[in-house]
């Protein structure tokens, strides 16, 4: 609640910067500034012909398959480079540094390779956010108090045992912290797929906005983009997060 | 016989002697022995040797005859720090082991409350571990340990991070317990007081030399008791023994 009250502020102190700035003193020209009565305005015209949803949509598609295939190349090699001391001495400082590289820096290459597809932003979304997930997968897993272990093998375990029963629900708490963060680096990198190809989608429509010299529109798109991020990080990662770290006392 | 402990060594690469020298040990079957020593003089090492958790650097450990090679169930270990998973509630915690072997349900929910029972917490089985207090923790490790049905349970100082009442009631009701079950239990304190009310045998160790200072063999019939004169006597006879070894 508190918070609605101060992205209220927050919007009529926008507005009454763009009355005084552009309206009254007229510093600058009006489609170099947005404004939130353009943006609100924009939002009706854009949801009443359907151009934001489908865009919305499209872009949460994408977004949530590469996601998926993200998690899955993720979780596969973070297991590989925890379980191999050749791969983690070797491979994984590898994939650090390839994770510190920028998504968009993906897309050349990535439409040297699939052309101006779809396939093209998913490779993008694909690798901005698998290593990520593969390094907290690794960390994750260290991170388990060694005790957990002991206690299993003492206790019989197989390899296979430790995996189902102790190392995955041991590692979960971290696991879904990895997972929201991957979350974010793919929701990301699908921005930076989308601006530079055609297909339809949220970052389509940001530029588009900028071709049409529309500022309001740009705005507008950014906004949607921040408060889909939000919506899935608060709806569903917290959500988990916290069930599981009250389940354990932890919250 | 059951665990034979022959010529084992135990030299850590980056201490300059050895943890654990020559040491020779026999534990009996349904035999009761507790290890004691002032930190450091390699007891927690010798533990996680029998359990498999280390690898001797000379010396063989056999269980039944056979040479023990890496962890098992048939040698549960009992941690100070109780080792309950937190993700699962008590009774899913005293399940674990016969989960893992695969036990039937019903039997696994038999089992388990039998054991809950014996140490007191029917009415906390559906509790999150980390709704009890850290007694309730030992006595749900405790009740874990017995349901495995070890050949020898290890127990590396279970009571020594309680407080002194709580840790006094345990041992108490461990006496109890090992007199209506008779395991064979390899039991790590530093307390001597300790070793003398739960033992039939209690070795000292030799934080020095690293080898076994002393084996006594405590013949006060149990329930024994810590105010009565010949345990004070034998408490005190084996504290000086420890002390003096240490000095």
């Amino acid at each position: 609640m508190g918070m609605l009250i101060f992205l209220v502020i927050l919007i009529l102190a926008w507005q009454g910067f763009y009355w005084v700035g552009v309206d009254l003193l007229e510093l600058w020209k009006p489609y170099a500034v947005p404004e939130p009565a353009g943006v609100a305005k924009r939002f009706v015209e854009l949801c009443s012909d359907g151009t934001l949803f489908e865009a919305t949509f499209n872009s949460l598609m994408r977004g949530v398959a590469g996601y998926v295939i993200a998690v899955i190349i993720g979780i596969a090699t973070g297991l590989l480079i925890n379980h191999f001391k050749y791969l983690q001495k070797n491979l994984k400082p590898v994939v650090l540094g390839i994770q510190t590289l920028p998504s968009v820096c993906w897309v050349p290459f990535s439409i040297l390779w699939f052309g101006l597809s779809t396939n093209a932003i998913l490779f993008v979304v694909i690798m901005g956010s698998a290593f990520s997930i593969s390094i907290s997968v690794d960390n994750a897993i260290k991170n388990i108090q060694p005790i957990y272990a002991k206690a299993a093998l003492t206790m019989g375990a197989s390899r296979k045992q430790m995996y189902l029963n102790v190392i995955f629900p041991a590692s979960l708490p971290e696991l879904i912290s990895g997972l929201k963060q991957g979350w974010s680096f793919a929701w990301r990198a699908l921005m930076a797929g989308e601006v530079m190809t055609t297909s339809i989608g949220l970052g389509q429509t940001l530029i588009m906005g900028r071709d049409l010299a529309d500022i309001n529109q740009v705005m507008l798109v950014m906004v949607v983009i921040v408060a889909v991020g939000i919506i899935i990080d608060k709806c569903i990662f917290s959500v988990i997060e916290k069930r599981i770290l009250k389940k354990r006392g932890l919250a | 016989m059951s665990l034979v402990i022959k010529g084992l060594n135990k030299h850590f690469e980056n201490s300059e002697k050895a943890t654990l020298n020559e040491i020779d040990l026999e534990i009996e079957s349904g035999e009761f022995v507790c290890i004691v020593g002032a930190s450091g003089c390699g007891k927690s090492t010798l533990l996680n040797l029998v359990a498999g958790l280390e690898k001797p650097t000379g010396g063989k450990i056999l269980l039944d005859g056979e040479e023990v090679n890496g962890p098992g169930a048939d040698r549960t270990v009992m941690f100070q720090e109780h080792g309950l998973f937190p993700w699962l509630n008590v009774i899913e915690n005293v399940k674990f082991g016969m989960k893992l072997a695969g036990v039937p349900k019903e039997e696994q929910e038999k089992v388990a409350m039998h054991y809950l029972e014996m140490v007191h917490l029917q009415d906390y089985k559906d509790y999150p571990i980390h709704q009890i207090s850290g007694g309730m923790r030992q006595r749900t490790a405790l009740a874990r340990a017995l349901t495995m049905n070890s050949k020898v349970l290890l127990m590396d100082e279970p009571f020594s991070a309680l407080d002194k009442q709580t840790s006094n009631r345990l041992r108490e009701e461990l006496q109890r317990i090992w007199m209506e079950t008779k395991k064979t239990i390899l039991f790590i304190t530093h307390s001597v007081e300790e070793a003398v009310y739960l033992g039939d045998r209690v070795v000292a160790l030799s934080p020095d030399t690293g080898r076994i200072a002393s084996i006594i063999t405590i013949d006060i019939p149990r329930p024994r008791h810590v105010y009565s004169p010949e345990f004070v006597e034998l408490r005190h006879e084996i504290m000086e023994q420890v002390r003096g070894e240490a000095v």
